[in-house]
């Protein structure tokens, strides 16, 4: 047996006691012991894999079996899992064991899932590539020739680990796109909620005004019902919503008729390829074929979107990063004689993050340091009411859902972007980033392969707390896009 | 503006993040692109637009002011580096 199933045939199957959460579990494990060539999985969870399978197969003959019962997913690393290593893929967390749970870990197990472990990913979830992940780069399953390609990220372990079946499902973290770029360079879904939709409580922080969690599936509905375990409000959280949650699998009727689709003319920009603008068209069709209007639209402030993020990500990670100096958890530099507390904190520092976090640390430290407050942070934080606010007239005007691509290219092999300069690989992130900057949800859905044979996807961006209509026009094009296609293994 | 090698110094500094000299000019030059980027934000009209600073606007739920969680000494230090006591334990602070 092999661990192809999506969620929902698997949730079908083990009511029915067709397979039990063990075996799935063991196939799983399995697959995941044969990967390592794909770098995915980081830390292996097998006992407590075993156990909650052991736990689940006790629920589900009981008759106890919610959706998520026996289950096998990974976890991105940046969630914390009591007494399982979980350090954000940096060393300043080297050896660091949480003392509680994620709320959403907490609400997955709770709900019957099975934890296979730890996913890589880049290093604080800044990056675009995996490449920044002290683990070395997770590997994309998708090969065309001797290159070996990123999964995209920052969740690129979670995408990989989806793609090539080492687990039904996988939790991701989206700031700046970092669920949908990878999602759509593994030939997955992936969905970003609104924010405030899923608790943050024991996901390590980067950015607190854009970070969000959400699933990567191998499906729409895998989606839908992996967001409802996910999702809800927590009062450890004070930006978690308040308000109810609806049924999102129930919302996946397929009828899209009368409903109406913005095309936002600014993401058709320069140097957008021939084969995604095709693609990008196509999508088009098939919401039009299911009896949706399709209109244009404008988000004129489009293009500050990319300048904007990269101040205020930065700014609020020196913030959340600051806590990371050696003194309660992580890595601690060794002293020289005569060392004090600022050498202290200098040396760990510099020794525990990577390039990537420094840099962006330090961009943060300026851009919010007297004298440069008003001119970066206050400036973008302006521009980003701007951004926002051009959703919210496209929204108030009627449209229920804008599509637009999810990345400019499709995967690009490991060590080809970035080296020189760090701004080249921050244009990965174009066409998602808008959405965090405006707290609305979006999902990457996969519409087939390119000329040369690599994934491509599309993103649905939906009205804030619209996830279960979003999911539904996401629905309707997987369902026209029909796309099956695997990597071949090679792993 | 680009970053010149006193200000990398200086944001190093004030970041808590060890550089060494000889690394300057290559730090000052990553953040001058990467400031480079952000200064097309200047070419936005702002003026009186509020800084935007709740991504969804809610009142932030109050409650009572009482422990939750209490008596966790032992997880709180498990992870410390050095913790003696009952205490963290750093560099001397204080001469």
């Amino acid at each position: 047996m092999s661990a192809t199933w999506t969620i929902s045939a698997a949730r079908d199957a083990l009511r029915k006691g067709e397979v039990s959460a063990t075996d799935l579990t063991m196939s799983c494990l399995t697959a995941i012991d044969a990967a390592d060539g794909l770098n995915a999985f980081v830390h292996k969870t097998p006992e407590l894999a075993l156990a909650q399978a052991r736990a689940a197969d006790a629920r589900l003959k009981g008759g106890d079996s919610p959706s998520l019962c026996g289950i096998p997913l990974g976890i991105k690393d940046l969630f914390c899992i009591k007494d399982v290593p979980t350090q954000a893929a940096s060393n300043i967390l080297r050896g660091f064991l949480p003392q509680y749970d994620s709320t959403v870990t907490t609400k997955l197990f709770d709900a019957g899932a099975v934890c296979l472990g730890k996913l890589n990913m880049d290093e604080f979830a800044m990056g675009s590539s995996n490449e920044s992940s002290c683990y070395g780069p997770a590997v994309n399953p998708w090969k065309i020739d001797v290159r070996k390609l990123t999964p995209g990220g920052s969740s690129g372990g979670s995408a990989a680990a989806v793609a090539a079946d080492l687990c039904l499902g996988a939790t991701g973290t989206d700031t700046g796109g970092s669920i949908r770029q990878p999602a759509a360079f593994t030939g997955i879904t992936g969905i970003k909620p609104t924010y405030g939709r899923v608790s943050r409580y024991g996901i390590i922080a980067y950015a607190s005004s854009l970070d969000q969690a959400g699933p990567m599936t191998k499906s729409v509905r895998d989606a839908a019902i992996m967001l409802q375990a996910m999702a809800g409000h927590d009062p450890k959280d004070s930006t978690s919503a308040d308000i109810p949650l609806p049924d999102f699998e129930a919302a996946l009727t397929g009828d899209i008729r009368g409903k109406k689709i913005g095309i936002p003319r600014e993401y058709r920009m320069d140097g957008l390829s021939a084969e995604i603008a095709a693609m990008w068209d196509n999508g088009a069709d098939m919401l039009r074929a299911a009896g949706a209007e399709v209109v244009d639209i404008s988000l004129p402030h489009t293009k500050y979107a990319l300048p904007t993020y990269y101040i205020i990500a930065p700014a609020e990670a020196s913030s959340n990063l600051a806590r990371y100096d050696g003194v309660r958890y992580g890595h601690r530099a060794a002293l020289a004689a005569g060392d004090g507390i600022t050498e202290m904190y200098e040396k760990t520092r510099a020794e525990g993050f990577g390039p990537e976090v420094q840099r962006r640390i330090m961009v943060g430290t300026f851009v919010l340091s007297a004298g440069f407050y008003d001119a970066y942070y206050n400036r973008a934080r302006r521009v980003r009411a701007l951004i926002k606010r051009d959703f919210e007239l496209a929204f108030a005007a009627g449209v229920d859902c804008i599509l637009a691509p999810a990345t400019p290219t499709a995967a690009f092999g490991l060590g080809e972007q970035g080296t020189s300069d760090p701004v080249e690989m921050y244009l990965n992130d174009v066409f998602t980033i808008t959405l965090n900057l405006a707290g609305l949800p979006g999902i990457s859905v996969p519409m087939g392969l390119d000329s040369k044979g690599l994934p491509l996807g599309l993103q649905l961006i939906g009205r804030a707390w619209g996830e279960a209509d979003l999911l539904n026009h996401a629905y309707v094009l997987e369902k026209s896009a029909g796309f099956v296609a695997k990597a071949e293994k090679w792993w | 503006m680009s970053i010149d090698i006193d200000t990398a110094r200086k944001v190093a500094k004030l970041a808590r993040i060890r550089v060494e000299t000889g690394e300057l000019p290559a730090l000052a030059q990553k953040l001058s692109d990467i400031l480079g980027l952000m200064e097309q934000l200047d070419e936005v009209g702002v003026t009186g637009i509020e800084p935007m600073t709740s991504v969804t606007p809610q009142r932030l739920k109050r409650r009572a002011d009482v422990v939750n969680v209490g008596d966790q000494q032992a997880a709180v230090l498990a992870n410390a580096p050095d913790a003696r006591e009952g205490f963290f334990a750093v560099p001397k602070v204080v001469e």
